[in-house]
């Protein structure tokens, strides 16, 4: 057995952000509670820096290193620096929320890192084995984090059901993980994705480990049904976390289903196909049908995350690479809305006053006109209105099955976005045609101000103008 | 055939390591009251026997023909298993352990790694000894055996992690070999406070004075064994003293050479010595450790709950760590005669 | 039938048996304690394949360490146990059907077939042959991206326990030794001169 050092210049953005959460770790310890601040500079500056080093190393073709674990492509660098800018935007929004809360600990900000580290393992991940570190490390930080807030016993309950589901979930990925090991000899992706291509569809094994794999990645997802967690933890965590579960982590699911099931499992697609269908199918369903009967508006996005994510799975159940990057790209957008949706939730709150329910908008647009505007702006994104970004990402999705032939499937789909329209222009009614209910008015940082409006008018500008992110996403994903 | 005779050969040397050692045992409680009467000024026993050297005998009968009372609503069960779980690891452990070159039962590869597994059972005894007797000062001591036992445990296994670096080996066999050469050879010397961190911690984990907490006489009666009596209440006795002479062999093994002869490399007294058996060597070596168990208590107070927590998580633990780095530098660059 | 398959016959009755016990046996307690002899039978039966590393570290690390701990919150807490089998009985006919469902599934798929002791012979080694070094230089080599993420992990599980966990409270009299030890003589003592008094 020779051995040769691996090449560490790919995995330097991961090993930059141990490096600087570490660090933040330490610094945060020797600080008084007023200079919390600091805490919040370095945490944002490891984002930038980590940024900064994906940036400039940028794959175009995919290297492989530290013996078949981890993969540099496109697709996998243009979803960090998303996950990034995600994360840096949940840092900014969440800062003032949590300072009024007694929540503004470094904890936070070190779990979160090490959260956004755990998404970067699992989106370079190139063997089960790191998927699945990666995965733990993201879960347990959002555990921790769902239960922040020690003395709220929604937020116990919450993390608790969140812990319990999660590890049932990570139990089914591993299981599924060790069948479809014991059935190729092998956990690094390529060499899966050869000895299943030379085994063919004949082995009941692998097919066995598949249903626990889909079933695993659909409990992270939070597809139907299987989503049981998703609105408990999204009402019961503090909103600045729900922010954070609610973006970024997305990103990561979609890069964990598109290295296990295309990557590494790419042969068996009819088989995952089948129960993508399904469960896509289910949650567009489920999502859209229950979201109108909520009141709660943390819960109302919690349903609408669950039919965003069967729309997702449309893209990568059309198994085309045109069906993949719209997928990619409809993630990336969901990613936008919900950053941006939870953001100007979390501007509402205030010291002993907590922005939750669907009336607490009302006559938004008498308090404060351009917060009512972005908020609008996201909701009808949300919603799929023509000439935002979120209907192009729709029709992408859509667009890709029906290539593949799956019309009804499209047409479903279709029906279900316009059940949905209802209860997302609901809050645009409420934002414009109610009276007021309480006239404090919004406080709200400059910073969180530029930010909040450039993540509104984005979805503006991408709408209508697609393109560019529509040919990374592609050009990541084709190569 | 042949695996029978295996077998016999094994039960053999089984009997032949087990009947001086419990025999050591007995006479290891009979130096303790010496020893600590002459600290104390006093004579210590002297009644049964010539000067007294008969008292363990008199003891084990007495002991023998008590009644063994299980408490009402004790689970009788646990509570009859409780001594021998404690025992039995205690014993077992023997296994590994080298009395002179290739002479130990078995030869296995993970040997340091079997020694701390094994160490760390014989705190079920005393937790289920705790729980089974339905009282609440067995409880209580059970409780704080089993924290203080987890607390050392970590400290003990980093200090035999720079044992096997430095070795580079898990084999006791092996490890004692690597510290051939003289008295300066041998690893008490590079891994000093290794070796200071590991006995104290050997100490705390057979609940010794000053550790004694988990029997703490003077504030919760007797602690875990609080409810036992006759041979039951021997057994846990028994264990506590043969895992005295356990960690003083582990520490004679690991630090100070096992087998080796001190005067080994020494001119003239090495050759003069050199007909001494090295099981002869070890044994006073274990002896010698066993005087500092019987010193520490006879000097010590008791130290207090707290303060026993503070001293295995927050000094024993960061100082192992820090030598780990340093052996592990040591290590890196060869630094004789040690690490060569 | 050899010797080493008797052996294996036992240890796996035994594992099988403290595995129901772990389930089925009312007293936390208790099913810690089967919970127990089912790790310990699972490391005998590791060493009967030669695997005596991991059957060491099974020992040390689940029934040492893990389970000692385990057994300290399950007394400390004295779970009433009436209440939470409340349910049980409840749900017991949908649980069993759903146990009964995959149990054939997983019987059909996963035959003999598949993972039987015909298609994975067990592989034998030297006399010298040493499973810790051969771990030891693969898990440090080839694994040790997965090495340390999983290090990484440990570290925010700390984190997450402590912060989770620990608060200052208000009134404790804990002792700060440090600050003990920094004690001097003037901090307690204080001599005070004065003028003898006379008797009269």
């Amino acid at each position: 057995m020779n051995f040769v050092a691996p090449d560490f210049m790919p995995v330097l953005p991961e090993l930059f952000v141990l490096t600087m959460t570490c660090l933040v770790l330490v610094v945060d310890v020797f600080l008084e509670q007023r200079q919390r601040h600091i805490t919040y500079g370095l945490a944002q500056l490891t984002l930038l820096g980590a940024a900064l080093l994906t940036l400039f190393t940028y794959a175009h073709a995919p290297v492989t290193t530290m013996f078949g674990h981890y993969v540099k492509d496109a697709m996998g660098d243009l979803l960090k620096l998303c996950i990034y800018l995600a994360s840096a935007a949940v840092f900014l929004y969440s800062r003032d929320y949590l300072r009024r809360r007694d929540l503004f600990k470094g904890e936070y900000y070190v779990l979160g890192l090490f959260g956004v580290l755990g998404m970067m393992i699992m989106v370079s991940a190139h063997s089960l084995l790191s998927v699945y570190l990666g995965l733990e490390m993201l879960s347990l930080s959002l555990y921790a984090l769902v239960a922040i807030d020690r003395d709220s016993p929604v937020a116990s309950e919450a993390a608790m059901k969140y812990f319990v589901l999660g590890s049932l979930a990570s139990g089914m990925l591993l299981y599924g993980i060790s069948m479809v090991y014991g059935a190729t000899g092998s956990i690094d992706i390529q060499l899966l994705a050869d000895a299943v291509a030379k085994q063919g569809l004949g082995n009941p094994v692998l097919v066995f480990g598949l249903v626990f794999l889909v079933v695993g990645l659909s409990f992270k997802l939070g597809a139907v049904p299987f989503h049981m967690w998703v609105p408990d933890v999204y009402q019961g965590a503090p909103t600045s976390v729900t922010l954070y579960i609610g973006s970024a982590p997305k990103l990561a699911a979609f890069a964990l289903v598109m290295r296990i099931l295309v990557d590494g499992l790419g042969t068996l697609q009819a088989d995952w196909q089948q129960m993508l269908i399904i469960l896509a199918m289910l949650s567009m369903m489920l999502g859209n049908l229950v979201a109108i009967a909520q009141s709660n508006i943390k819960r109302m996005l919690a349903y609408s995350t669950i039919s965003h994510v069967g729309f997702l799975l449309l893209g990568i159940l059309a198994g085309t690479p045109e069906g993949y990057a719209a997928a990619m790209f409809y993630t990336i957008v969901y990613v936008l809305m919900a950053v941006g949706a939870f953001g100007v939730l979390l501007v509402l709150s205030r010291t002993g006053f907590e922005a939750e329910n669907i009336d607490d908008f009302k006559g938004l647009n008498d308090r404060n006109p351009w917060l009512a505007f972005l908020m609008m702006v996201i909701m009808m994104s949300m919603a799929g209105v023509p000439f935002m970004v979120g209907f192009y990402a729709k029709w992408m999705v859509l667009q890709s099955i029906v290539d593949i032939g799956l019309v009804w499937l499209a047409i479903l789909g279709v029906l279900f976005s316009v059940i949905g329209a209802f209860y997302y222009l609901r809050v645009v009614k409420c934002l414009y045609f109610d009276k007021p209910e309480d006239n404090t008015p919004i406080e709200m940082s400059r910073d969180t101000e530029v930010v909040i409006s450039a993540n509104g008018l984005l979805l503006v500008v991408l709408g209508l103008y697609p393109t560019a992110l529509m040919s990374l996403c592609s050009t990541a994903l084709l190569g | 055939m042949e695996t029978l005779l295996t077998v016999i050969l094994i039960l053999l040397k089984i009997v032949v390591l087990l009947v001086p050692l419990l025999v050591g045992v007995a006479y290891l409680t009979f130096a303790e009251r010496k020893i600590i009467g002459y600290m104390q000024v006093r004579l210590g026993p002297n009644r049964v026997g010539p000067k007294g050297w008969l008292q363990p005998i008199a003891d084990a009968v007495k002991l023998m023909f008590k009644e063994i009372i299980i408490p009402s609503r004790a689970n009788r069960f646990l509570f009859v298993l409780a001594p021998m779980l404690s025992f039995g690891p205690a014993i077992a452990a023997w296994a590994v352990i080298p009395f002179g070159d290739g002479m130990m039962i078995s030869h296995l590869d993970a040997g340091l790694l079997y020694l701390l597994a094994l160490t760390s059972l014989g705190v079920y005894g005393v937790i289920i000894a705790g729980w089974a007797s339905n009282s609440k000062y067995a409880f209580l001591g059970a409780m704080r055996s089993a924290a203080q036992i987890v607390a050392y445990e970590i400290a003990m296994g980093f200090a035999l992690v720079g044992v096997l670096m430095a070795a580079g080996s898990l084999n006791l066999n092996q490890i004692v070999q690597a510290q051939q050469g003289s008295l300066l050879h041998w690893f008490w010397l590079p891994l000093l406070p290794l070796f200071v961190v590991y006995f104290i911690s050997g100490v705390a984990e057979t609940n010794r004075a000053p550790f004694d907490v988990a029997e703490g006489e003077s504030e919760i009666v007797a602690g875990f064994h609080v409810e036992y009596s006759g041979m039951a209440f021997a057994v846990f006795f028994l264990a506590e003293y043969a895992n005295m002479i356990l960690v003083a062999a582990l520490a004679a093994t690991l630090f100070l050479g096992g087998w080796l002869s001190p005067f080994e490399g020494i001119p003239v007294l090495g050759e003069l010595f050199a007909w001494v058996p090295g099981a002869l060597w070890l044994v006073l070596k274990i002896a010698f450790m066993l005087l500092f168990f019987l010193w520490f208590r006879a000097t010590f107070p008791r130290y207090r709950y707290d303060q026993i927590m503070r001293l295995g998580w927050k000094v024993f633990i960061p100082v192992t760590l820090v030598w780990l780095l340093v052996v592990g530098l040591g290590v890196l660059a060869h630094v004789g005669p040690w690490f060569d | 039938m050899g010797f080493e398959k008797f052996l294996f016959y036992v240890f796996s009755l035994i594992l099988v048996l403290a595995s129901v016990g772990v389930i089925t046996v009312r007293n936390p307690v208790r099913a810690a304690l089967f919970l127990v002899l089912a790790f310990f039978t699972s490391a005998a039966l590791w060493l009967l394949i030669e695997a005596e590393f991991l059957a060491i570290t099974l020992v040390l690390v689940y029934v040492g360490a893990v389970m000692v701990l385990f057994l300290f919150v399950i007394m400390m807490l004295d779970i009433n146990v009436a209440p939470v089998q409340e349910g049980f009985t409840k749900y017991l006919p949908f649980g069993v059907a759903v146990a009964l469902i995959i149990v054939v599934e997983m019987g059909l798929m996963v035959s003999s077939s598949y993972f039987g002791g015909d298609r994975y012979s067990l592989v034998s080694h030297a006399a010298d042959y040493s499973n810790t070094k051969e771990l030891g230089s693969v898990l440090y080599t080839f694994y040790v991206y997965p090495f340390e993420i999983a290090s990484v992990i440990l570290l925010v599980a700390i984190i997450a326990a402590i912060s989770l966990t620990m608060r200052r409270r208000e009134g404790t009299k804990s002792q700060n030794p440090s600050r003990q030890v920094r004690v001097s003589r003037d901090d307690r003592l204080r001599i005070v001169r004065m003028a003898a008094e006379k008797n009269k």
